[in-house]
């Protein structure tokens, strides 16, 4: 109980602009990274693959957040917006590597889309993060009112396909890839109603 | 025999690395002061090559039997040992055999091929081999007249090659070539890149060069040719097959099914290199499209 509540008492004193500054620390570092060649030889795809890999990973801590509450009575809900914030803020610079430093062939962006399945995927994901984006404000919860938690159910479908879309992408079975999965899939089953006789602390 | 084939550089142009070095220094200053950066990477058949820098060739490549990273062939390099190395040629062959390394050197005359290397992933580089042609090693063997492919095998010793020891690949690693394909005179068992022995991480001690075929065809640390008349199963088409066929010729009108391979970019460009147009063959449709008139590529891929 003890260590619950000092995590819980320092979250309430950490500011949420705090871990946005935290988080995004690694964009700088990776461009330079990329520049000076500490990403090897080819930096683009290094850049893209760790933008990308960033998201999915805040995508994954934003899943997290309900279950450590359910289970282990840890309280980081007043970063979950920040988080999935965090996390659209690297899908679109993932995006953008892809569509300007990666491909930068306006008919071979639109064919990838519409032809490779993953691509498909990954922007699928993309794209319904926007509405989640927009809607990320205390206007919009108070406005949409219950229409609002429905709405942001979307997020367990955005992370399904952003792992599904690191899947496909790689040519044999890899680990690191299905490792994500099983944690999101994870993550997932414990948000299932629980069974009776199980009571919440 | 050696030097059927002539490079399209001179070779003054071509043998010292430090004037290699120069001049990609002198090119990239001027390019840059013209704001012809972009513009240089423009390949053409025609246009003599610019290898990459032995840092581009020896730290960025596929070779799963040291990992599936870019940067594991080169990181764990140093736990593969290749002394002794023997090379069996097998099958129909008069003079089958366990071939050592250095027997093969020296009854072989390398020379240095500059070639164009395409991977499947889309990427690709100019890369200087030393080596000798496949059709003069198969000489020495002795091709039977009921030989129709060759096939070849990696080494299999998963103490040293880590990448060996996961089970997603049916070890070890397995290529072929048609009969034509392997007599062709583009095609080189490579010993050699700028002049010095095989890097353990691009395939030492000896490796398969298929300049027109995509990478992976061009199979590393070989340790077995065996002359057959039935058509190998290579490993990726195994693993893959609506992916990865047995020809796996460069073409930039056939995609792979999950993205194009109409453009490659070129390793060594840094953050901002565009992406060039992926040729025919490689750029070697002139010395290799006979070999497949009256095929359709699309469906032998």
């Amino acid at each position: 109980m003890g260590f619950t509540d000092r995590i819980n008492g320092f979250a309430r004193r950490v500011p949420p602009w705090a871990v946005y500054i935290l988080y995004l620390l690694p964009v700088p570092v990776l461009v330079y990274m990329a520049q000076t060649g500490a990403l090897g030889r080819e930096p683009i795809k290094a850049l893209e693959h760790e933008l990308g890999e960033i998201a999915l990973q805040l995508l994954i801590i934003g899943l997290a957040i309900t279950p450590l509450r359910r289970y282990f009575g840890i309280n980081l809900l007043k970063f979950r917006r920040t988080f999935g914030l965090l996390a659209f803020i690297y899908v679109v610079l993932h995006l953008a590597v892809w569509l300007f430093l990666d491909v930068g062939i306006a008919s071979q962006i639109w064919a990838d889309i519409l032809k490779r399945p993953y691509i498909t995927i990954g922007m699928a994901a993309c794209l319904l993060m926007v509405p989640l984006a927009l809607t990320s404000n205390n206007w919009s919860v108070r406005k949409l009112g219950p229409a609002w938690r429905k709405l942001h159910k979307l997020t367990y479908l955005v992370v399904l396909l952003g792992s599904l879309h690191f899947i496909m992408l790689t040519k044999v079975w890899e680990v690191e890839p299905l490792a994500y999965m099983a944690v999101i899939l994870a993550l997932l089953a414990l948000r299932l109603p629980k069974r009776r006789g199980n009571q919440a602390a | 025999m050696a030097f059927r084939w002539k490079n399209t550089l001179k070779e003054s142009d071509v043998t010292d690395e430090a004037l290699f070095l120069n001049r990609r220094q002198l090119m990239g200053g001027a390019a840059a002061g013209l704001g012809l950066a972009a513009a240089g990477r423009a390949a053409s058949a025609e246009e003599a090559l610019t290898p990459n820098s032995w840092e581009d060739i020896t730290q960025y490549n596929n070779f799963y039997e040291f990992g599936t990273g870019k940067s594991d062939p080169a990181t764990y390099a140093d736990e593969l040992t290749t002394t002794p190395w023997t090379v069996a040629i097998d099958g129909m062959v008069d003079r089958p055999g366990e071939y050592a390394f250095e027997d093969i050197m020296k009854a072989m005359t390398t020379e240095e091929r500059i070639y164009r290397f395409r991977c499947v992933e889309a990427w690709s580089m100019v890369i200087p081999w030393n080596g000798f042609e496949l059709a003069d090693l198969l000489d020495f063997a002795g091709v039977q007249d009921s030989a129709k492919y060759v096939r070849f095998e990696t080494l299999y010793r998963p103490s040293e090659f880590r990448g060996q020891r996961s089970g997603w690949i049916d070890w070890p690693y397995v290529e072929g070539l048609r009969m034509d394909e392997a007599m062709h005179p583009l095609t080189l068992m490579a010993t050699g890149i700028y002049g010095r022995d095989m890097p353990n991480q691009n395939g030492a001690p000896i490796r398969l060069v298929v300049p027109w075929k995509y990478g992976f065809k061009s199979i590393k640390s070989i340790v077995r040719i065996t002359l057959t008349d039935e058509e190998p199963v290579n490993t990726w088409q195994q693993l893959q097959p609506s992916e990865y066929g047995f020809y796996a010729n460069v073409n930039p009108e056939v995609d792979h099914p999950r993205w194009s391979q109409a453009t490659e970019r070129v390793i060594g460009g840094g953050l901002f290199s565009p992406r060039i147009p992926t040729l025919m063959f490689n750029g070697y449709e002139e010395e290799v499209a006979s070999l497949y008139e009256g095929m359709d590529l699309t469906v032998q891929f």
